[in-house]
């Protein structure tokens, strides 16, 4: 059997998915980075063959993505988590025209074809605000956790307005806030609303078209997906397989390789898009 | 483990070996002169009026070329930081603060040794910023001054009495400079001088067409930074006109055997701003991975727009200079005529995108690029990368983020031409610049 694998190397945790020549996702693997980026994209396959139970020698081609991509040393080549993003959300979401994904250190709006290639994209600045990084900061200064932060915001009915969206300066702010008696449901209500609007400006750059499809890490957390919403006026499309949307779409990328090879012609439009939850 | 990046080559060809030599021939002199002093002058590149000075043997220096040559050879910084102890902002224009900083430190350093001026001209009025940085440079080194108030154009055309206000100030330059070596103003020198001027422009306008060829036989942005001396700086004189004639020939003969700059041209861009000269080399090999080339850019023309049509005409001297600073170069024109300049450019040149490399420290001209952008990207429909970055200051520089928007970019590209049936992958090849 042929597979095609996709490693995403990301600021705080790598994944990897394996697809077969059916594009159907085989297996899945999720480790935190660490310090040894080349090493972790290692780990994230060894971890992606234990799962599947295939041969290496099986896997006739690893693409990498995410900011680790160059360190891959299993990888046969490098694509930008901004394609690969995009050509994940269109297989999970076929219709998806716009994407949206935030992760650790970046939050980026993509405009997407119909055939999932990127037509336009938009970045956070070098700094980041605005993105998974600011929102551990703020949990953090709230003795919380990633995964509890998102519902609580829910409950927040007066968000409060932060004076900016820096991940230096969100310690100091909820601090202060802290100090005027807000409930931390506002506060969290607030710190979500605030980085749902900095994104939206991103995503009105290149124009949000309908579907928008919410991929990477924090789409996870519920209170960010509602304040998107909101900010947006759009429902967003939200797939348990979020997280590994950056490594589907390298695997798809890498399947291209193997199909390439194995029919000598490249013809991505005469495969139908599958999608086989395992 | 495929590569993807290219290897870090040495840009050969006449362009760079003549620029390289005439330019350092001027930074001698530059250097002579700060040991045994003769007349010099304060300049800015935008529009100026470097004839006049000549005509009256006046040495030219460009504070902008000093702070410029300081960023290439990664030496910016510790100006910059110098300029910020005496109190200039973090966000204000590095160039002002790296070369106020150099200034400071006498004006020595790796780069050059630049001599005290005997006059300052501020000839481009359109930043505020530039005229604070020359006026702290007249009071830092207690040198006299000229403003020359530039109109600015917002209509296609100057109106007759801004080029004759322009002239007129001219007039005043010229009796300043009698003044300080004191010669009597020769016109039938300064035709002369305006011969050699519009021999140059001819040359560089008939080297900025060679690049509507495919393959480009040059790039228009890196490569033309190395015209620029010659346009910009020593305007007026035989060698910079002989140089263009050298460059030309060379196309022309690349143009006629079919070669271009890279060994594969895979897209031709049109590029928008200056480029961060601290990590020049990085910044170009990132796109020339992916075989991309300029064929024309607007930082280029930053002194002159020569390859619309203007020349200098020896027959109205001072009329023409005047109209040169006022409406033929690039910083004096509005955000609309940018526009129609690059829109230009994509349409003639055949270009397959358009990138806007916006400077962090220079609001001025950074202003707008957004919405230029969404122009381009929405109304024209010419696919439209903007990165950030800044031209002097290596602080704002960071090699993974613009790697990362500029492969994401021409992955986009690529995958386009593939569903177009052109073959190939999304992801980058193995370097393709040439030597």
């Amino acid at each position: 059997m042929n597979y095609a694998a996709g490693i995403d190397v990301g600021s705080t945790q790598s994944k990897a998915v394996l697809v077969n020549e059916a594009r159907a996702i085989v297996a899945r693997a999720l480790i935190d980075t660490g310090a040894n980026v080349r090493r972790a994209g290692q780990r994230a396959l060894d971890e992606l063959i234990r799962s599947a139970a295939v041969g290496r020698d099986e896997i006739r081609f690893v693409v990498g993505t995410g900011y680790g991509r160059y360190k891959i040393e299993a990888g046969d080549t490098q694509v930008t988590e901004i394609s690969c993003h995009a050509r994940g959300a269109h297989m999970l979401f076929p219709n998806t025209r716009t994407v949206i994904d935030m992760g650790g250190q970046d939050t980026k709006a993509i405009k997407v074809g119909p055939d999932g290639d990127v037509l336009d994209f938009c970045m956070n600045d070098k700094c980041a605000a605005g993105t998974g990084r600011f929102l551990a900061g703020a949990a953090d200064v709230l003795g919380l956790t990633l995964d509890q932060i998102g519902d609580i915001s829910l409950k927040g009915s007066r968000p409060i307005r932060l004076t900016s969206v820096c991940t230096v300066f969100v310690e100091s702010d909820i601090l202060s806030h802290l100090a005027q008696n807000k409930t931390v449901e506002d506060i969290l209500a607030g710190v979500h609303e605030a980085i749902a609007t900095r994104t939206v400006g991103l995503v009105r750059r290149v124009g949000a078209e309908v579907e928008v499809t919410f991929t990477g890490g924090v789409a996870r957390n519920v209170g960010m997906v509602k304040a998107l919403e909101n900010k947006l006026g759009l429902p967003l499309n939200i797939s348990p397989e979020s997280h590994y949307t950056g490594a589907l779409g390298a695997a798809l990328f890498a399947l291209d390789h193997v199909l390439a090879e194995k029919r000598d012609v490249l013809d991505i439009a005469a495969q139908p898009a599958v999608w086989v939850d395992q | 483990m495929q590569t993807q990046t290219a290897p870090d080559k040495d840009y050969r060809g006449t362009v760079h070996t003549l620029s390289r030599d005439i330019m350092t021939d001027w930074m001698t002199e530059l250097k002579t002169a700060a040991r045994v002093p003769v007349p010099s002058a304060y300049l800015m590149i935008s529009g100026n009026c470097v004839e006049i000075l000549r005509c009256f043997d006046i040495l030219p220096v460009f504070p902008e070329i000093n702070a410029l040559q300081l960023a290439i050879r990664k030496n910016s910084l510790p100006y910059i930081i110098k300029s910020e102890e005496i109190g200039y902002a973090s966000d204000n224009c590095a160039y002002v603060k790296a070369d106020v900083g150099f200034t400071l430190c006498g004006g020595v350093g790796e780069s050059g040794t630049i001599p005290k001026p005997s006059l300052i001209v501020c000839n481009f009025v359109g930043c505020n910023v530039y005229i604070k940085w020359f006026e702290h440079c007249a009071s830092m080194m207690n040198v006299p001054m000229v403003i020359l108030d530039i109109p600015f154009v917002r209509e296609d055309k100057p109106s007759r009495e801004d080029i004759e206000y322009v002239m007129c100030q001219l007039r005043e330059l010229i009796a300043e400079c009698e003044r300080l070596t004191g010669r009597k103003f020769d016109i039938d020198r300064l035709r002369e001088i305006l011969r050699e001027s519009a021999r140059a422009e001819r040359g560089w306008t008939r080297a900025k067409e060679l690049c509507k060829h495919r393959p480009a036989p040059f790039d228009a942005y890196f490569d033309s930074i190395n015209m620029m001396g010659p346009i910009n700086a020593l305007r007026g004189t035989k060698e910079a006109a002989d140089f263009f004639d050298r460059i030309v020939e060379e196309y022309e003969r690349m143009v006629a055997d079919g070669v271009g700059v890279l060994d594969e041209e895979r897209f031709r861009m049109v590029v928008e701003g200056p480029p961060p000269y601290p990590y020049y080399r990085n910044f170009r090999n990132l796109f020339e991975t992916w075989g991309a080339v300029a064929v024309q850019s607007t930082y280029s023309t930053v002194g002159g727009t020569w390859e619309f049509g203007f020349c200098h005409d020896p027959d109205r001297p001072l009329e023409s200079i005047a109209e040169q600073m006022i409406v033929h170069n690039l910083c004096n024109r509005s955000m609309l005529e940018r526009y129609r300049q690059i829109k230009c450019y994509v349409e003639d040149w055949h270009a397959d995108a358009l990138v806007i490399h916006s400077i962090k420290s220079c609001r001025l001209f950074s202003a707008g690029q957004g919405d230029m952008r969404e122009y381009f990207t929405k109304d024209l429909g010419v696919p439209t990368l903007m990165v950030e970055s800044d031209l002097e200051d290596p602080r704002y520089y960071a090699e993974a983020q613009m790697k990362n928007r500029i492969d994401a970019f021409f992955e986009a590209l690529q995958y386009k031409r593939l569903r177009q049936g052109g073959g190939g992958f999304s992801d980058a090849p193995a370097g393709t610049m040439k030597s």
